[in-house]
């Protein structure tokens, strides 16, 4: 990791990567605006079932939900341990992040697996289009995620992450919240509003 | 320390912004003689009625690629040459908030339009022959038409996966061009001090990053319904192709101003630098181009107004595409402002800056012209829309350009590029472009249609026509003589000072071309115009010629290249229905950004 750049002085007073990632989450709200746009418009249009209310499985995916929102508390915990430099808890808070994470998405391949047994595929109606399209775009971003917490995680295993990359911690989190944050805006118009 | 490091491998990792600007440069210099090769092979078609140059299977894969290779793979990366070139040198760094990412985004642009381009060669692949294969729905590519049913081909799977190549490129260069703007700026350099190009670039900066991901997921929608069965355009599955219009110019108006911004930023840096006056209206000119940053969001549905999306939508988008011509028209003013008075000195760079406004002037009145949804009715899709399109994409950026590549030529260099020859290339391009676009106007309002690979001679258009052609070959006659100037300005030109033309920004303090480090000590500045004498300042001192101590440079990386690579391989994956090829690109991608990660390089 680039751990000269934190170094330098900037003209903003802000870390040159934590202000990439900004502009980077501003980029990615576009994305999902425009794939939850999508979803928006083409709610209702589909002209064969399964229909979303046949389908969706509300309290499974509060759990999921639920899952995810730990996670990010157990990411705060992660980067507040390794400002104090207390790398043991860091290291238990990382990878609880990234198993929450893998939890979620356990959660989802097995609603996948279950709609597609109950007939709903991308290429059954727009409802399995924007659904598998919205859901999955979100999913190969948490996968990222978790990808990066092992990452760091075995990094910290390594002895190679400490209180000095607090800031590569600090990213990674700013990462996780948003992905985290997306989700609630999906479950809330995806499951809730039906 | 003092020698740039020689050789092809010096070159493959480079991270040095200089270079990477270079090698933008050089590359889309590329993709724009193709694209106008191209040019001509669709006017030499439509020279004469009834023409017999092409097939219309060849003509669609003509104006296709023309405007593809024009806006993706010409303009945004020569607008990104001087990105990398000169926006360091203007706010006083040594290099990009990011230089490996930076040459990341070449690699992908590179890989990308290469990608693109194999189409014309690789029908055999496919059981087609060469110029087969080649995309040909358009360059904005309208759905339904797009969708498997109607071309079966992999000729729209080569555009919209090339397409998404690019967009990774243009978004990775995005984030480090903002953060270094914002961040890298020498002490002094205040925000309202910034080079006007620079402020351009900035404010492109955020219509790139936030434009290119809804064109990313309108064709993700496309790539699903392609690949995977789904039903994003389909109508009877209760869709509407509609949807990817609005994603499409959601991003594609914006777009326009990725286009134009740039070259409007060259020329506010051109005009005062040859009327030896400051900027007129500095603030108001850098106030108006974020104003057109945040209404290029506004505007999308002029470009579908022919859809029928009804009263209240035609006239709001009516509106706000009248109002975004007010921010633009302050601009012109203030150009011409500034040149009022000024002690101008008429050099090659300054004929192109000029031509410039009077070009972008017609374009804008057309573009105006569009904004009344029942006149747009009857202008939708013929040549009255390319005549537009050519007046504000030529005339206004690609003249920017070339006012800017004129201006930079001896700092990006080192020799000055032969003013005779500059102005034969400028007056011929300049001939050319009215002779080629302006008769448009009038065949587009007699009622030819646009992407037609024929016409009739009883449409009463054929001596337009023939004009307009005539007008193309006379722009790459001087292409021709820019091609020859570049050439003979390699061992012939004269060398340039640190300033041969009194500029006023940092640029022009340090030698041409710049040493590695750019600047041997970073400058402190106290002013908007600091290498000028104005009332209340007299210039500040260039930088030593020499380093007063040793500058640390960074060394090359290897895995910016190999992570790009993995993006094209990972798209021959579906190209080819070979699933094991999107591992070897995932693995290819992965295995650049860890090594990446955790390799030693110092900033």
């Amino acid at each position: 990791m680039t751990h000269a750049a934190t170094a330098h002085r900037t003209s903003m007073g802000l870390d040159n990567r934590k202000m990439a990632f900004w502009a980077f989450i501003g980029s990615e709200c576009l994305l999902f605006g425009s794939l939850i746009s999508t979803y928006l418009v083409y709610k209702g249009r589909s002209v064969v079932g399964p229909y979303p209310h046949e389908i969706l499985n509300i309290p499974f995916t509060s759990v999921s939900t639920f899952d995810l929102l730990m996670s990010s508390l157990m990411m705060v915990l992660a980067l507040a341990a390794v400002q104090r430099g207390d790398m043991k808890w860091g290291k238990i808070w990382l990878f609880s992040t990234a198993l929450l994470g893998l939890v979620f998405l356990g959660g989802q391949v097995i609603e996948f697996t279950e709609f597609v047994h109950k007939g709903l595929t991308m290429s059954t109606n727009l409802f399995g289009c924007t659904f598998f399209v919205l859901t999955g775009t979100h999913g190969a971003h948490v996968a990222v995620g978790v990808l990066w917490l092992l990452t760091l995680w075995v990094r910290a295993l390594q002895g190679k992450l400490g209180p000095a990359n607090a800031m590569t911690v600090e990213i990674t989190g700013l990462y996780w919240h948003f992905v985290d944050v997306v989700w609630i805006i999906i479950f809330t118009v995806v499951y809730l509003i039906q | 320390m003092s020698d740039a490091p020689k050789g092809l491998k010096s070159w493959l990792t480079t991270t040095d912004h200089k270079r990477i600007g270079l090698l933008y440069f050089w590359t889309a210099l590329s993709f724009f003689l193709i694209g106008g090769l191209e040019a001509l092979l669709i006017r030499a078609q439509l020279a004469q009625p009834d023409g017999h140059v092409v097939s219309a299977e060849t003509y669609n894969q003509l104006f296709t690629m023309h405007g593809t290779t024009m806006v993706f793979l010409a303009l945004m990366p020569l607008s990104a040459s001087f990105f990398n070139y000169i926006v360091p040198l203007q706010i006083g760094a040594r290099d990009v908030a990011f230089p490996r990412l930076n040459a990341f985004s070449y690699w992908v642009f590179l890989l990308g339009g290469l990608f693109l381009n194999a189409s014309w060669l690789v029908g055999p692949l496919f059981h087609a022959g060469m110029l087969n294969v080649a995309p040909d729905g358009g360059w904005f590519g309208y759905a339904n038409l797009t969708e498997r049913q109607y071309s079966p081909g992999p000729n729209i799977d080569f555009w919209l996966l090339g397409l998404q190549i690019l967009g990774i490129s243009s978004l990775a260069a995005g984030f480090n061009f903002i953060v270094t703007i914002l961040n890298l700026r020498a002490p002094g350099m205040k925000l309202m001090r910034l080079p006007t190009f620079t402020w351009m670039t900035l404010v492109t900066q955020f219509l790139i990053i936030t434009a290119f991901p809804v064109i990313t997921v309108g064709l993700v929608f496309l790539m699903f319904d392609r690949f995977f069965g789904a039903h994003f355009y389909v109508h009877e599955a209760g869709a509407t192709p509609i949807l990817w219009q609005h994603l499409f110019w959601l991003f594609g108006h914006p777009e326009v101003y990725i286009l134009i911004l740039p070259a409007m930023g060259i020329v506010s840096d051109v005009l005062p630098t040859f009327a030896r006056k400051p900027l007129f209206g500095y603030t108001v000119v850098v106030y108006s181009g974020i104003l057109i940053g945040f209404m290029g969001w506004g505007v999308w549905s002029h470009h579908m107004f022919s859809v029928g999306l009804g009263p209240i939508a035609d006239s709001v988008f009516a509106a706000t595409t009248m109002l975004i011509a007010v921010p633009t028209g302050v601009k012109i003013f203030n150009w011409i402002a500034t040149l009022w008075g000024g002690a101008i000195r008429g050099t090659t760079a300054l004929h192109f800056a000029v031509g410039f406004i009077a070009m972008f002037i017609i374009g804008g009145l057309s573009g105006v012209t569009h904004a009344s949804p029942p006149a747009d009715l009857q202008q939708t899709d013929t040549y009255y829309v390319v005549a537009h399109i050519h007046y504000v994409l030529f005339g206004g950026t690609i003249l920017g350009l070339f006012a800017g590549i004129y201006y930079w030529w001896p700092k990006m260099t080192g020799r000055l590029l032969s003013e005779p020859l500059g102005k034969w290339h400028f007056w011929l391009q300049f001939l050319g472009m009215n002779l080629a676009f302006f008769p448009m106007h009038f065949i587009g309002l007699l009622g030819m249609p646009r992407r037609i690979y024929t016409y009739s001679a009883d449409l009463g258009v054929s001596d337009l026509n023939l004009v307009s052609t005539v007008g193309a070959f006379l722009i790459a006659v001087a292409m021709l003589v820019f091609l020859y100037n570049i050439w003979r300005t390699r061992r012939h030109g004269q060398p340039a000072s640190n300033d041969p033309w009194g500029g006023a920004s940092l640029e022009w303090s340090i030698p041409s071309p710049p040493p590695v480090y750019n600047f041997s000590v970073i400058p402190t500045v106290t002013s908007r115009l600091p290498r000028w004498t104005t009332e209340h300042h007299g210039p500040m001192n260039d930088p030593p010629a020499v380093p007063p101590g040793p500058i640390h440079v960074p060394g090359g990386s290897w895995w910016p290249l190999v992570a790009a690579f993995g993006l094209p391989v990972m798209a021959l994956a579906p190209l080819t229905h070979t699933l094991w090829v999107v591992f070897v690109g995932a693995a290819l991608l992965l295995v650049g950004i860890y090594r990446w990660a955790f390799e030693p390089f110092e900033v």
